[in-house]
């Protein structure tokens, strides 16, 4: 039997048993976690978490990293957020813009999409390392937050923009939808599109990658542009749902993301991981912080266990990396 | 051995790796106070020698007397304890360390308070430079320095632990001119102290001016050892040369065919120097001609083929011509449009995904070709990778195997199906038998001349000299970064060609 291969079904079996006996603890300890409403208000928590963890994974499976997501996060809220509510004005030309719903939402998007192009951009032109790279990006997204708002909430959205991060259809949250349907196209695009192996491969093997002709380039661009695109999502997401965009919303977003993807299994360095995996990784960190509330355990010590937690996680996931 | 200057001495010494001798029943002897020349074609198992006698390798059949005693090295730091030092040709220097640090890596001096003791170490290293005439401050940092000085640092360290074996590996090899003269001066203080050197060296020249004796290795046996004085050089190529593939060349007179690739004047800069690392390249190769291409390590053979399919565009300069086409490859997907394939001459860090499948790998340059509504087709996928796993007789359990599974004699054949399966018109190999055992060398050797016999163009890098003398139609001759010779199969000969590949520089 090929190492890599039952191991690889063995770490993916792994974080499923973890997550199983989690829900089961909490069960036992707390009777409000297995009631319906809890469970769906966790789902709807996690699905802000699985789209931007969606485009990390494909980062990270090129061997890269963003720490951009959270700071883009929020920039995309608050430029959705101020464009439906104040439209554009433009005084010396006597001009006003106004946006519908969708309107703003593809401004957001495109908003986002354009960060994330942008790093990869620098990081491929410039050869700036990604954690560098994303790191400025982080401050500089984080900055045109505030110069958006002026560092206040935008809030008062409207009941339409509302049904996206609050609203239901056919008795499941809109927020789990949308993450269903993102992890269904991420799950397309890894398995099934040649972008999808160039992923791979480029993470596996970026000489090979490039001296076979993949124009290896335009795939991180594509690549950072797409996790661009999936943080703008959930900065939507998370600004419908509070009915207001913060200049301080997803402040350390990326560090829940980058947990998600680890403890699904996909290798830091690259070339090795799954999009269901991180998705398991998203929901065990989810149900992890909603029983720790629901436990009572104060905010300072779930900080802790967390760590510990993702820590564990890598231990374990390198120790079955062993064979290779 | 009765003689009391032999430092070292060894008997009957074998090596096997899976699926190859790499030596054979070797024995020779090394005296203090003199410098061997250790002489040998690429692959003949100079490097595994040296491995074992500076404690690399410390499993192995033979024997070995240090001293005149069985000696058995552990492991490098072991031998270097006991007095035998290995100067590698990529050194081994921590550039951001000063020498001084660099000199005492791993055996700093300590005060009574157990911190670093600066100052002594400081006086120590400068000591040694002084002995070794390196007019440098020993608080430099080592990658401000030349390489040649770099070198001495290295010596430096060897001295420090009090060496009695200094085993160097062309030390010549990235130094000129002056440095050389110094690095020879140095050589012939470290004999007046009664030190003994192993010198290796592709260059007859140098080794006539400062070995003392000599020892042939070829094909993993000794094959003879003697003094220096009154060798000729011819002499001594006759004797690394002779082993002998089963002849397999079709020898067919293809020279006069069409021309499939052209190569013009291509030149290629140095990006770490001034000059150049190729001058001036010109050469053809025929539609079904196998050309060979042989040269030393150095001899810029890699560069010449990356250059030709388009990974050094901002350095490179010439025309490259295709079915008589000018092509402008400046990236590997332009070449690979235009006809060009290369295989790599390291497969594992250029030519493979380790991490993905058979059928992954092998489709990984033609995907373009795999898609169906902007999904993989994987039927067709499969039946790339079946139709070459049958083709080429790759050896694998399943097509999803990981590549890194599979023995190097398959990964090669899965490197090889991966460029067939974009339809090359001219196939540029780089060692494409490195590393792999002899059965599987003589199919890839089969499957080169059926290529050619289909019309490919092939160039075939090898520091085989036997290889490339068992298939070539043509052998081309590098070194230095220039073409120095050209050879028809029928008059081609190991000397012939082993003499244009060697510099004499008098």
């Amino acid at each position: 039997m090929p190492i890599a291969y039952s191991n690889k079904n063995f770490a993916r079996f792994q974080s499923l048993i973890a997550l199983f006996l989690l829900c089961l603890a909490l069960s036992v300890l707390s009777d409000k976690f297995l009631t319906v409403s809890n469970l769906w208000n966790v789902m709807r928590q996690i699905s802000v978490n699985i789209c931007i963890s969606v485009g990390m994974t494909l980062i990270v499976l090129t061997a890269g990293i963003d720490l951009s997501v959270g700071s883009v996060l929020a920039l995309c809220g608050a430029i959705t957020a101020g464009l439906l509510k104040n439209g554009i004005e433009i005084p010396s030309q006597n001009l006003y813009i106004g946006f519908t719903v969708l309107g703003a939402i593809l401004a957001g998007g495109l908003t986002g999409s354009a960060l994330g192009a942008f790093n990869g951009w620098a990081i491929t032109r410039f050869r700036v390392p990604p954690f560098v790279a994303t790191l400025a990006m982080l401050t500089v997204a984080r900055g045109l937050t505030m110069l958006w708002t002026g560092g206040f909430p935008i809030s008062g959205l409207g009941d339409t923009f509302l049904f996206i991060g609050t609203g239901w259809f056919l008795g499941i949250p809109v927020p789990v939808w949308i993450s269903i349907v993102v992890v269904a196209l991420a799950v397309f695009l890894t398995d099934k599109t040649r972008i999808g192996r160039y992923i791979y491969a480029i993470g596996g093997n970026e000489n090979a990658s490039r001296l076979s002709g993949i124009n290896v380039n335009k795939v991180k661009i594509i690549v950072y542009t797409l996790a661009g695109a999936l943080a703008a999502v959930g900065g939507i997401m998370v600004t419908s749902r509070l009915d207001s965009a913060q200049p301080n919303a997803g402040i350390s977003y990326e560090l829940d993301s980058i947990a998600a993807v680890v403890i699904g299994g996909t290798s830091l360095s690259g070339g090795r991981g799954s999009i269901l995996g991180t998705v398991q990784g998203a929901i065990i960190i989810g149900v992890l912080n909603n029983g720790l509330v629901l436990l009572n355990v104060s905010p300072f010590w779930q900080q802790v266990v967390k760590g510990l937690v993702i820590l564990l996680a890598v231990i374990i996931d390198k120790s079955n990396g062993k064979g290779e | 051995m009765t003689d009391t200057a032999t430092l070292l001495e060894v008997r009957n010494i074998t090596k096997r790796f899976p699926g190859v001798i790499a030596l054979d029943d070797v024995s020779l002897s090394i005296e203090a106070g003199k410098v061997t020349a250790l002489i040998g074609e690429n692959g003949a198992g100079k490097s595994t020698l040296m491995k074992i006698l500076s404690g690399v390798y410390p499993d192995f059949e033979g024997t070995i007397y240090y001293k005149g005693e069985t000696a058995k090295f552990a492991g490098p730091k072991d031998a270097q304890q006991q007095g035998v030092v290995i100067i590698h040709q990529e050194l081994n220097l921590i550039p951001y360390l000063t020498i001084t640090e660099n000199v005492f890596l791993g055996r700093e001096l300590v005060t009574q308070y157990g911190t670093m003791d600066k100052s002594r170490m400081r006086k120590r290293t400068q000591e040694l430079l002084d002995r070794l005439k390196l007019k440098v401050s020993p608080d430099s940092q080592v990658f401000k320095l030349k390489v040649g000085q770099q070198q001495i640092v290295e010596i430096a360290k060897a001295l420090l632990t009090d060496a009695e074996l200094i085993i160097m590996d062309e030390p010549t090899s990235a130094i000129t001119g002056a440095e050389v003269e110094v690095l020879f001066d140095i050589i012939a203080d470290l004999k007046a102290q009664n030190k003994a050197i192993v010198y290796v060296s592709h260059k007859l020249d140098e080794l006539f001016r400062i070995a003392d004796q000599y020892v042939v290795l070829r094909d993993g046996k000794s094959i003879e050892s003697g003094e220096m004085a009154g060798m000729t050089q011819d002499q001594l190529i006759g004797k690394m040369v002779g082993r002998k593939i089963e002849v397999m060349r079709k020898t067919t007179g293809r020279q006069d065919c069409e021309a499939l690739l052209e190569v013009e004047n291509l030149s290629l800069k140095s990006r770490l120097k001034a000059g150049n690392v190729l001058s001036n390249i010109s050469f053809k190769i025929g539609k079904g001609e196998i050309v060979g291409l042989f040269g030393l390590m150095g001899a810029g053979r890699t560069e010449l083929l990356e250059s030709i399919f388009g990974l050094h565009p901002a350095h490179a300069n010439g025309q490259v011509l295709i079915g008589g086409q000018a092509v402008c490859c400046d990236s590997p997907a332009r070449a690979i449009a235009a006809g060009l394939a290369l295989v790599p001459e390291d497969r594992k860090k250029d030519g493979l995904v380790l991490g993905l499948g058979v059928k992954n790998n092998i489709s990984l340059t033609t995907l373009e070709e795999m898609e169906k509504l902007g999904a993989l087709n994987d039927s067709q996928e499969c039946a790339l990778a079946d139709h070459y796993i049958r083709e080429l007789r790759i050896k694998t359990p399943s097509k999803d195997q990981t590549a890194r599974n599979l023995s190097g004699g398959n990964q090669q054949k899965i490197v090889l199906a991966k460029w067939l399966a974009t339809r090359p018109k001219v196939l540029l190999l780089d060692e494409p038998t490195r590393g792999i055992d002899i059965n599987a060398k003589t199919e890839i050797y089969k499957l080169i001349i059926r290529l050619a016999d289909e019309g490919l163009g092939i160039l075939m890098v090898s520091s085989e000299l036997p290889e490339i003398l068992a298939i070539s139609d043509r052998i081309l001759v590098m070194s230095e970064g220039r073409l120095t010779g050209e050879f028809l199969a029928s008059e081609a000969s190991e000397d012939g060609i082993l003499k244009k590949a060697i510099s004499f520089k008098q």
